[in-house]
């Protein structure tokens, strides 16, 4: 029977049911779900690693010992396993790999919209891409085989509106693990350069052998009908195409690396218009021109953003947008924030008002560069707060220094910022570092890492010390402080960049979804006290807001009396409910 | 009774109303009855309290997961502005279900902006096809205000002409068993609200 699904979760039972028993990968967002799905099967092995590249590295040893193996993550995370990944592909696999790169075109939870098909053209990966739930099950199945049959690990290169788009999915049946033979074979998996010379050769043999397949692959179909226009595309563009264009011809690529040219220059003989559909880079298209073929591509879609049917309407049939109904005018924007009572705030609040320079990093603080907290000088990538706050100190001096802070997650601390904290200490910065640990993954739905001590199947495991760490580095100040008691973390940061040596202030509470949390102590906003003067709005908290009649502030639904805006409050105005 | 029309359904609100779970329901029932069915969500950065949508298309064959700007049959807003918000979706004859709620976005409850007064009034002005209604009020007098959203199931899938039997045996299959009781009563309430609107 049909059953609805979402890709990711088609991806994981498509590995399952391939006879894939490990899984690994860093969880990011739209790629998540796919490892967590992965971890629900009976007799397999599932983990969240480290960081991407570490996730890389267990995959390629997963698979060189003979196992299935799958490794997930979001786009911008294959840049951070790339050096594995690149010299994986020359020493191909011995169990079958594939490798996810979940990308998002339109950066819904992203900071770019890098196109990671380029990843295949560079690496010499066959690339595979899925258009529906369905064919992420049953693609995902075949890159297995590809990926022994070309001796390669195989990109399934899926974007956020496959991921997390429901479709009807029939389920297949599981073929038995395979676990095969391990055998030292020294030229094959260690990459000296003499061995690597030999394995390059290899490559480009099979990626010739590639070229050949894609001809005939099941993957790659054309849809015939009227020939006045024929489309290539693949992917999510592909049901845009088939929803606003009706009965034209279609080149339907399952495989975007390499391409089929004998199938396309035949495709592009049988119409009278070729246009290329692909969102965000001319990936196809650049290929189809330098074969001499006359094409449509790019100078008639943009490079920017994910597309949408009216989208492809407007471009392809020249239709005009609908006129809608003219009250989008008065709404305010909704931008997302942190929740009621999390424990970022206080932090956040306290650096914009000491005027500090922050070096901020990925997670769900820097929602607080928005307004109001608007407390975030730079965010780049993911452990990038750090090495940003040391270049800062090293191009001004240690008087900047001193008034700039960099601010990274417990889980992106992890992921990597130990080795740029190694750095400040080798190269005698004086950074003041904090750590926001709030005991998980937040931003990403609340998966755990090495330090929370909890696995991926929510079993206990060994728990990283993080304070420890630090003190193993070298850095001899390391405080620990509550986020929501503003006088002690003001004192800290006073105290700590006063220094000229690297500290690190630890903010440790847990984030308030990860518990339900049941006020007992209920908070109140006396009309008496409160003269209107909404400092505490500026906190940006969903559980205070504003009167605009009483000129008054009052407390929502949504407060959980954490305390913070009590803090802030200069009249007292802000108490306990009297019972 | 399969046709050959495909409905498009967009669900509104304000990341954790709840929307999800309603969109959950209704595609599940399209499945029981036979139709193909997509449905699209935005998980992440958009879910801290930010602007969520929501897409449900059902019929013989479903290409696009997302729904053409101008071509929603239907849509449900668990919010007052968000449902405006998104009203462009809409087909020129399309229906509105509004709950009649407030969730005060965050350049309102600072003061930079000011929450639009009466919009949903404005909007039944330009579209006839308009039901308003306050699903936490039909869910506190049930006894659980945590019902509300299939309260609006109870109106959306009325809208769309969907059996309740249907709807019932996939609210079977997804709630909890102890919220049982009062999740179909809330639905039953929420048909009973359409009809009266109607």
């Amino acid at each position: 029977m049909k059953q609805l699904m979402i890709g990711n979760e088609a991806i994981a039972r498509g590995a399952f049911e391939a006879g894939a028993t490990v899984a690994t990968a860093y969880p990011g967002t739209p790629s998540t779900e796919i490892v967590t799905n992965f971890a629900d099967f009976e007799g397999v092995y599932a983990q969240w690693a480290p960081n991407e590249k570490v996730a890389m590295e267990v995959g390629a040893g997963a698979s060189i010992g003979g196992a299935r193996t799958l490794v997930a993550m979001k786009h911008v995370g294959i840049n951070v396993a790339a050096d594995p990944l690149y010299t994986f592909a020359y020493t191909g696999v011995n169990g079958g790999m594939v490798i996810i790169s979940a990308d998002d075109p339109g950066m819904h939870s992203s900071q770019n919209e890098q196109d990671n098909r380029g990843y295949g053209r560079f690496a010499k990966l066959l690339v595979i891409e899925p258009s529906d739930s369905q064919e992420a099950l049953d693609f995902t199945r075949q890159a297995f085989d590809l990926s022994e049959q070309f001796d390669t690990p195989v990109m399934l290169r899926i974007t956020t509106r496959l991921a997390h788009s429901q479709t009807m999915v029939e389920k297949g049946e599981p073929q038995t693990p395979v676990l095969k033979e391990y055998k030292k074979n020294a030229p094959k998996y260690v990459m000296l350069p003499g061995y690597a010379r030999g394995r390059h050769v290899e490559v480009e043999k099979h990626f010739e052998a590639l070229r050949e397949y894609v001809e005939t692959s099941p993957l790659n179909r054309i849809e015939w009908g009227d020939r006045k226009i024929g489309i290539i595309t693949s992917g999510i563009p592909y049901q845009y195409v088939k929803e606003v264009m009706g009965d034209i011809s279609v080149l339907k690529l399952g495989i975007v690396n390499p391409l089929p040219r004998k199938m396309i220059e035949e495709f592009a003989a049988g119409v009278e218009r070729l246009i290329i559909v692909e969102e965000l880079e001319p990936v196809i298209e650049e290929q189809v021109r330098s074969w001499g073929i006359k094409v449509e591509g790019k100078e008639r879609f943009t490079l920017l953003g994910e597309y949408s049917p009216e989208y492809l309407e407007q471009q392809l049939k020249g239709a005009v947008p609908p006129v809608g109904f003219g009250l989008e005018k008065e709404i305010p924007a909704r931008p997302p924030l942190l929740c009621a009572g999390c424990p970022h705030r206080g932090v956040f609040h306290t650096l914009r008002r000491m005027k500090l320079k922050v070096a901020g990093d990925i997670g769900c603080y820097t929602l607080g560069a928005l307004s109001p907290l608007e407390g975030m000088d730079t965010c780049i990538c993911m452990g990038a707060s750090i090495g940003t706050a040391m270049g800062l100190e090293k191009a001004r001096g240690e008087e900047f220094a001193a008034k700039t802070v960099a601010v990274i997650g417990d889980s992106t601390f992890v992921h990597s910022g130990i080795t740029p904290l190694i750095d400040v200490v080798y190269n005698q910065g004086t950074s003041t570092v904090m750590i926001l640990d709030n005991d998980t993954t937040a931003m990403t739905g609340h998966q755990d890492h090495p330090a929370t001590g909890v696995n991926i199947r929510k079993q206990p495991t060994n728990k990283l010390d993080i304070e420890a760490l630090v003190r193993a580095i070298g850095v001899k100040n390391v405080r620990v402080v509550d986020p929501l008691k503003l006088d002690e973390l003001e004192t800290a940061l006073k105290e700590e960049l006063a220094r000229r040596e690297p500290s690190v202030i630890i903010a440790k509470r847990p984030c308030v979804l990860l518990e339900k949390v049941v006020v007992t102590n209920p908070i109140m906003v006396d009309p008496e006290l409160c003269t209107g003067c909404k400092s505490c709005i500026r906190v940006g908290c969903t559980g205070i807001s504003f009167n605009d009649e009483e000129k008054k502030a009052e407390i929502n639904a949504g407060c959980i009396a954490c305390g913070l805006c009590e803090q802030v409050c200069t009249f007292d105005a802000i108490k306990p409910v009297e019972v | 009774m399969m046709q050959d029309k495909i409905t498009n359904v967009l669900i509104v609100g304000v990341g954790g109303q709840g929307t999800l779970l309603t969109s959950r329901i209704i595609a599940q029932v399209a499945v029981q009855m036979g139709y193909d069915v997509k449905v699209s969500e935005i998980h992440g950065m958009a879910q801290r309290g930010g602007s969520v949508v929501s897409q449900v298309r059902y019929g013989t064959k479903i290409y696009s997961p997302i729904i053409k700007k101008g071509d929603a049959d239907i849509i449900l807003g668990f919010e007052k502005i968000e449902t405006a918000r998104w009203l462009d979706y809409l087909k020129p004859d399309g229906m509105v279900i509004i709950n009649n709620e407030r969730v005060n976005p965050l350049p309102v409850m600072s003061g930079k902006a000011k929450y639009p007064d009466n919009i949903h009034e404005k909007i039944a002005a330009i579209l006839p096809q308009t039901v308003i209604v306050n699903a936490t009020e039909i869910a506190t007098d049930i006894g659980n205000v945590k019902a509300a959203n299939v309260a609006l199931v109870g109106l959306l899938s009325a809208a769309v002409g969907i059996p309740a039997e249907e709807v019932e045996k996939a609210i079977t299959d997804i709630v909890p068993r102890k919220a049982l009781e009062v999740n179909l009563q809330a639905f039953r309430e929420g048909r009973n609200r359409y009809r009266m609107a109607g």
